[in-house]
């Protein structure tokens, strides 16, 4: 059983993976910013029990090669920290291309972003077919009454309906070498990731190259919001429509 | 000056692990590509998980980035899938800094620590763009050198490096750098003159101006024929680690490395004198940095980098003369606190030794403790690399086990005593037990136990009797903590070079398979012993190339040509490659690997010099078949191994006091054993005879 009751400070931290570090895993990123908090000597809680771990939860998992101007992670303090240096002081300690963008201090008993994420924007470039084609794709796509997708994990392959996924999409125009697209994807109840709506367009040989998040959403109070907002105004166009 | 980044990015999103080739680590030079500069390419012959953390390069990475007329980056070798792909669209190697291609610097450094990894040097260089073998090069090419424990046999990559360079190379490095800045203002100078100008500098041997006979199957002969280069090549010893605090920076990886943590080096050589062991060998004489230069790299480099876990390096460091209250001081400074003073109790036992340096822990069992430090750099973990036991008390486990700790590994290398006299490693059982009991009673649940199979004159009970040693760790683990488990690695035994067992012919890998066969039956049904091995094949191999000569090169050749990369991966080694490059080279294993080597043969590293005089070798050879052990002489009276004597450099120490317990520690009479008559297999060498003939005819 643990001792007396301590306080307990949680924050929400907004960070973009942009660059050569987008290459690093997931589990890499946590392990940055444990490294990160301690240069900075943030007083972080850990977990009680066999092997104490550094009390950070990460929201959606980013894949390796994709890029992000909207990353999330919760972390939980022991003291509370003055927040407003947080940001750069970060961005200070982390490699190059891991930037936090802000922070903001989390009330008691809001929702995990696993149960909070709705669903996420994203820019995608495709290589390998021209815009009218996938202009083409993406028409039939939407218009499509269900869309089966095979998955495997662990060697059980289940076959899902993602069509309720695709939220919105849409072709923005030719790239340098591909044609770039805007999805908005759901995360739940039915989840649909960018590698695998690129294999659903069903235009052979499509590939991916660049990939990039702009957005997490949130549902609060019926309104499409993000769960810590940019303080950059530039950062995309949705911002609007979610105020 | 290019770089290979828009060809390579694309292909990144295809591989696995692709953090592996981007750089971009904390501590990383950002010293930008001119032409200006003499510039070097440090490799690690293997994955970026294995070759970041070694520290030899980072040291001589930072220390040739400090000089205004040079610059150093890194690369490791592609996995290989990124290798087909490189291959495929004409990427060449490149470093991970600023992705140069390999040919555009002026020299490729290899380290070289495990002979396994060979035919990925060979592999490096050619996808460098640059010929494999040196007669091919001309002065557009890089220089292509090595160092490392490896270079005390070079013979088998001696068509494949320009340079060998022996010891440490701090000083070295510059003096090289020196030549090069000379040497690339005069493009009317041969290769050979370039080459020529390094023979020169003390530590470096040129493989290429050396000749070899042979007197039928055995080596003749190394030598130079003209006045350019050495008789005989000394290694470089830096005299004093205090004046080489590096790294400063140590490389803290974007991405999962193994060793991911602080590694701060606390000593350098080693006095314990076990027969078996070259690291020991060939780094003596013992230097160690001084205690407060410890303390001080480890709490700045834990403030810097953000790990909350440091080892503390060497070949044995619980022998660091002071250890117990550095690793307090490293403690107390972690939490803020910084009490300073001694408070290590004495009862510590002996001294401790280990499995080479940074032998790697496993994951251990952390302690249930709420780990907020606030003032400090929060709760720090030390670990040491294996130690030896009669090192490891209660002292030191009390203050390792203050914050999340380490798995404990201890090498005993040997199940009996007897073997143990013979391998000079004089620990008895006891000793054993005691540091057992002090790691569960301070509430470590596991603790992994290093054995070598194959040693000399061992017998089938010398081998059983490692299992009798876990069955009774564990019984000692099962008073503290019903979930005690006992992990026995054991490793085939390869002679070395510059060791008193290098005239011993290795065991085949079917005996070395079937003294595994016996331990995996007499574990089998012990709970709480769990045994892992090395695969024999494997050793087979290394036992091939280590005590090689110049003979073995096509055959390294061959088995690269062949596909042979990666062969210290167990998913790419393969066995019969080599076999087969040997058979097509007619070369007989059984003569480079299993066979006894007599007193006045030729050894292909007679002309290289660790420093120890090769009748003191062979002496201990003896010794060690009379069973005699011989003292550490960090603390007692020379014995003239020529180390020290030959360099003029005495052992430099920490603290003028001996750990606890003296020098071996155990008090035990040693010194007048029961007689016990040792013969090496007659039958053995008649086979040895009998292959001579064949060879000759």
């Amino acid at each position: 059983m643990s001792g007396p009751q301590r306080e307990r400070y949680q924050l929400r931290i907004r960070f973009t993976e942009v660059g050569k570090v987008r290459f690093a895993s997931h589990r890499d990123v946590a392990r940055l910013f444990e490294r990160a908090m301690r240069k900075l000597r943030l007083p972080v809680a850990y977990s009680e029990g066999f092997s104490p771990r550094p009390k950070l939860s990460f929201g959606l998992a980013l894949s390796v090669a994709h890029e992000s101007d909207a990353e999330y992670l919760d972390v939980e303090l022991t003291e509370r920290p003055d927040i407003d240096g947080l940001p750069r002081a970060l961005t200070a300690v982390l490699p190059d291309g891991l930037d936090v963008v802000a922070v903001t201090e989390l009330g008691p008993g809001t929702e995990s972003l696993q149960q909070a994420i709705t669903s996420c924007t994203w820019r995608i470039e495709v290589l390998g077919a021209s815009p009218a084609d996938v202009t083409a794709a993406v028409a039939e796509t939407l218009a499509a009454a269900e869309l089966p997708l095979e998955r495997s994990r662990k060697g059980k392959t289940t076959i899902a309906d993602v069509r309720p996924a695709i939220l919105e999409l849409e072709v923005l125009g030719p790239t340098g070498t591909g044609v770039e697209l805007a999805a908005h994807l759901a995360t739940k109840p039915v989840s649909l990731r960018p590698s695998e709506l690129v294999e659903v367009l069903g235009i052979d040989g499509l590939e991916e190259a660049r990939v990039r998040r702009t957005h997490q959403w949130m549902i609060i109070d019926g309104v499409r919001s993000e769960p810590v907002r940019s303080p950059d105004p530039s950062m995309g166009h949705e911002l609007k429509r979610a105020s | 000056m290019t770089s290979v980044w828009p060809v390579l990015e694309p292909l990144l999103p295809k591989v696995q692990k692709p953090a592996r080739y981007i750089g971009g680590e904390d501590g990383a030079k950002a010293k930008l590509p001119d032409p200006s500069l003499v510039s070097w390419c440090f490799i690690y012959p293997d994955t970026y998980e294995i070759g970041l953390p070694n520290q030899g390069l980072q040291i001589l990475y930072e220390i040739v980035n400090e000089r205004p007329d040079a610059r150093a980056d890194r690369s490791y070798a592609p996995w290989v899938d990124l290798e087909a792909l490189m291959r495929e669209h004409g990427v060449p190697l490149f470093s991970v800094e600023h992705h140069t291609p390999g040919h555009e610097f002026d020299v490729l450094a290899f380290n070289l620590s495990a002979e396994l990894t060979y035919t990925n040097l060979l592999n490096c260089v050619d996808l460098a763009g640059v010929p494999v073998r040196t007669a091919d090069r001309d002065r557009s090419h890089p220089l292509v050198m090595a160092g490392g424990h490896c270079t005390y046999n070079p013979e088998p990559l001696a068509d494949f490096l320009d340079a060998v360079v022996l010891g440490d190379g701090e000083e070295v490095v510059g003096e090289i750098t020196d030549v090069l800045a000379e040497v690339r203002n005069d493009p009317n100078l041969s290769r050979t003159e370039v080459l020529e100008r390094l023979a020169g500098v003390e530590g470096v041997y040129v493989p290429s101006l050396y000749d070899v006979t042979y007197d039928g199957p055995r080596l003749g002969s190394i030598a130079a024929p003209g006045p350019v280069a050495p008789d005989e090549i000394p290694k470089r010893t830096v005299a004093d680690l205090a004046d080489w605090p590096y790294p400063k920076e140590q490389l803290v990886p974007l991405t999962e490395v193994v060793h991911d943590r602080l590694n701060v080096e606390v000593f350098r050589g080693c006095t314990r004198g076990c027969r078996f062991c070259q690291a020991g060998m060939i780094t003596r004489p013992v230097r160690e940095r001084p205690a407060d230069q410890v303390r001080t790299m480890v709490a700045e480099g834990l403030r810097r980098t953000g790990y909350d876990e440091v080892t503390l390096t060497s070949l044995s460091t619980a022998d660091f003369s002071d250890i117990e209250s550095v690793v307090t001081g490293i403690m107390d400074d972690a939490e803020g606190g910084g009490r300073g003073t001694d408070d290590a109790e004495g009862g510590g036992r002996g001294t401790g030794d280990a499995e080479g340096g940074g032998a790697g822990d496993a994951e251990g069992d952390p302690a249930a403790e709420d780990g907020t430090g606030d003032a400090g750099c929060g709760p720090v973990s030390v670990s040491l690399p294996s130690l030896r036991v009669d090192a490891f008390g209660v002292g030191i486990a009390a203050q390792l086990q203050r914050a999340r700790r380490s798995g404990l590994t201890f090498a005993p290398e040997a199940g009996s005593w007897r073997m143990r006299r013979i391998i000079n490693k004089l620990i008895q059982e006891e000793d054993l037990y005691q540091a057992v009991e002090a790691a569960f009673s301070e509430g470590w649940i596991r603790v992994k136990l290093y054995f070598l199979t194959g040693l000399p004159s061992e017998t089938d009970e010398d081998t059983l009797a490692i299992a009798e040693l876990a069955k009774n760790c564990v019984s000692i683990g099962r008073r503290h903590t019903s979930r005690a488990s006992v992990t026995v690695s054991v490793g085939g035994f390869v002679p070395k070079p510059f060791t008193p067992f290098q005239w011993f012919g290795q065991n085949t890998s079917e005996e070395l398979q079937r003294k595994i066969n016996l331990l995996r039956d007499a574990t089998r049904k012990m709970k709480g012993v769990q045994l892992k091995w090395h695969d024999p094949k494997a050793t087979l191999v290394e036992g091939i190339v280590t005590r090689g000569d110049r003979r073995i090169g096509p055959v390294i050749e061959q088995v690269w040509r062949n596909g042979g990369t990666f062969q210290e991966w167990s998913e790419h080694f393969n066995l019969d490659l080599w076999v087969e490059a040997m058979a097509d080279h007619g070369l007989s294993v059984d003569d480079f690997v299993y066979r006894h080597r007599t007193e006045d043969e030729c050894l292909p590293w007679d002309h290289l010099s660790a420093g120890l005089h090769k009748d003191f070798l062979w002496q201990d050879w003896q010794d060690a078949l009379a069973e005699q052990g011989l003292e550490d002489c960090r603390w007692t009276p020379c014995y003239d191994c020529g180390a020290c004597t030959g360099y003029g450099i005495e052992h430099v120490v920490a603290s003028a006091t001996p750990p606890a317990g003296g020098s071996q520690g155990t008090g035990q009479e040693w010194r007048n054993p029961p007689p016990v008559s040792v013969e090496l297999s007659s039958r053995r060498n008649k086979q040895n005879r009998e292959s001579d003939l064949e060879v000759a005819q």
